[in-house]
C-alpha cells in the first residue's frame, strides 16, 4: 500500500504502479491533463515508465479560465 | 459611409515574437458568469489571443475543479476556447517561485501545444505584485527552453530592461494591481518605459477598469491591452468587451494621429482677427 498526495489530498494506491496506471486508477486519463511529481513536470511520454513511490506528491492539472 | 483614417490605414502591424496579431486587445477567460458569456465576450472583443491557465483536477470528477461558474462545465469551456480560433496565451498565475512557474509552463506547453507564455511570478499576496528577482530568473530559464515569454511585470524600467536582457521580446507592465480597476496608477513610469524602449512591444496588463483607461494607455503609444476582470465582472460583459475594443482602437488612432501638447495658457480656436465690437484701447 502506497500513501501519497494527489492534488494536495491524501490518497492511497494498492500497490506500486506507474504514473499512467495511477492516473487511470484515479480516472484522470485524458488528453487535456498534465502531471508533475514532487513539483517536477513529467512529460506524457514518460507516464508509463515513471513509477510512483510512497510519499510522492502528485499534481495533475487541466485547463481553466485565466487572466 | 465607412471612413478609414489615414492614421489607421498606415498603421504598422501588431507583431509579437514574429507573429502578427489582428487585434491589439488580449482578453482573459476567467470570472465570467457563464461559458456562453465568455464565448460571446471573446467575439465582441474581436480579440485574436486569449489567456487561460491550469488548475488541479480532482480524481473522478474531471470537470469540478473550477471555482467560478463559467467553468463548471470544463468541456464546454474548452470547446468554446477552441472554437474561438484565438491564439492561446497560457499563464503561470499564482506561482510564487521560478521553479513553480517553470514547471507550470512546461505543463502548459504540453497541454496547449504552444511556446507562448504569460509569465507570472507573484511576490506579494496583498497586491499580487510580480517578484522582480523571480521573474527575471524564471524568464531566463524559460527562454533557454524555447518559450516565447510575455512577462507580467511592474512598470519599473530597470526590471523591464533586465527582462529584455535575458531574451524577452515583449513586456507587459501592470496598469494597477490585478482586478483593482484602478487604471494607470503610475503614468510617469509607464511613459518612461515607452520612451526608453521605443522598439519593444509594450502591453498594459491588468488593473484597468474602464475603456477610457485603455484608450489613455494606447494614446501613450502602448501597443496593446490585456485585461480580464473589467469585462468579466461588468454587468454586461459582452457590451463591455465591445466598449474596450472600440476604446483600444480609438486610443491607437489618436496616438498615430498625434496628440497636441498640453499648455498652461489658453489659446483661442476661433480666429481673433476681425473680432466684432473690439476696439483698440
Amino acid at each position: 500500500m502506497l500513501t501519497l498526495s494527489l492534488n494536495n489530498e491524501p490518497h492511497t494506491l494498492p500497490e506500486p504502479m506507474s504514473l499512467s496506471q495511477a492516473m487511470e486508477h484515479w480516472g484522470l486519463c485524458n488528453a487535456m491533463a498534465a502531471a508533475a511529481i514532487n513539483g517536477e513536470f513529467v512529460p506524457r511520454s514518460q507516464y508509463t515508465t515513471v513509477t510512483l513511490h510512497d510519499g510522492d506528491t502528485i499534481d495533475i492539472v487541466k485547463p481553466v479560465g485565466g487572466g | 459611409m465607412s471612413v478609414q483614417s489615414h492614421a489607421t490605414s498606415t498603421d504598422t502591424p501588431f507583431v509579437l515574437y514574429g507573429e502578427t496579431l489582428s487585434s491589439r486587445f488580449i482578453l482573459g477567460t476567467a470570472l465570467y458568469p457563464s461559458p456562453q458569456s465568455m464565448r460571446d465576450s471573446i467575439a465582441a472583443a474581436n480579440t485574436s489571443m486569449v489567456t487561460l491557465s491550469l488548475r488541479r483536477q480532482n480524481p473522478n470528477t474531471p470537470s469540478s475543479v473550477s471555482q467560478d461558474s463559467s467553468q463548471q462545465d470544463g468541456d464546454t469551456f474548452w470547446q468554446y476556447i477552441r472554437d474561438s480560433g484565438c491564439r492561446l496565451l497560457p499563464n503561470t498565475a499564482g506561482c510564487k517561485t521560478p521553479r513553480e512557474a517553470i514547471n507550470l509552463a512546461e505543463m502548459s506547453r504540453e497541454i496547449f501545444n504552444t511556446d507562448w507564455l504569460k509569465l507570472e511570478v507573484v511576490g506579494d499576496d496583498y497586491n499580487l505584485q510580480p517578484c522582480p528577482f523571480g521573474l527575471v530568473e524564471a524568464a531566463a530559464e524559460l527562454v533557454k527552453r524555447g518559450f516565447k515569454v510575455l512577462p507580467y511585470t511592474t512598470d519599473d524600467l530597470v526590471l523591464g530592461q533586465k527582462l529584455l536582457d535575458v531574451g524577452c521580446e515583449v513586456l507587459m507592465p501592470w496598469g494597477a494591481p490585478i482586478g483593482t480597476g484602478q487604471g494607470l496608477m503610475n503614468r510617469y513610469n509607464l511613459r518612461t518605459l515607452r520612451e526608453r524602449l521605443p522598439d519593444i512591444p509594450l502591453i498594459v496588463d491588468a488593473g484597468l477598469g474602464a475603456p477610457s483607461q485603455a484608450a489613455e494607455a494606447m494614446e501613450m503609444g502602448y501597443d496593446g491591452i490585456l485585461l480580464n476582470t473589467a469585462v468579466a465582472k461588468a454587468n454586461d460583459p459582452i457590451g463591455m468587451a465591445h466598449a474596450f475594443a472600440k476604446a483600444i482602437e480609438a486610443g491607437r488612432e489618436a496616438y498615430l494621429s498625434g496628440l497636441i501638447h498640453k499648455s498652461q495658457t489658453a489659446s483661442p480656436s476661433t480666429p481673433t482677427l476681425g473680432q466684432p465690437f473690439w476696439h483698440q484701447t
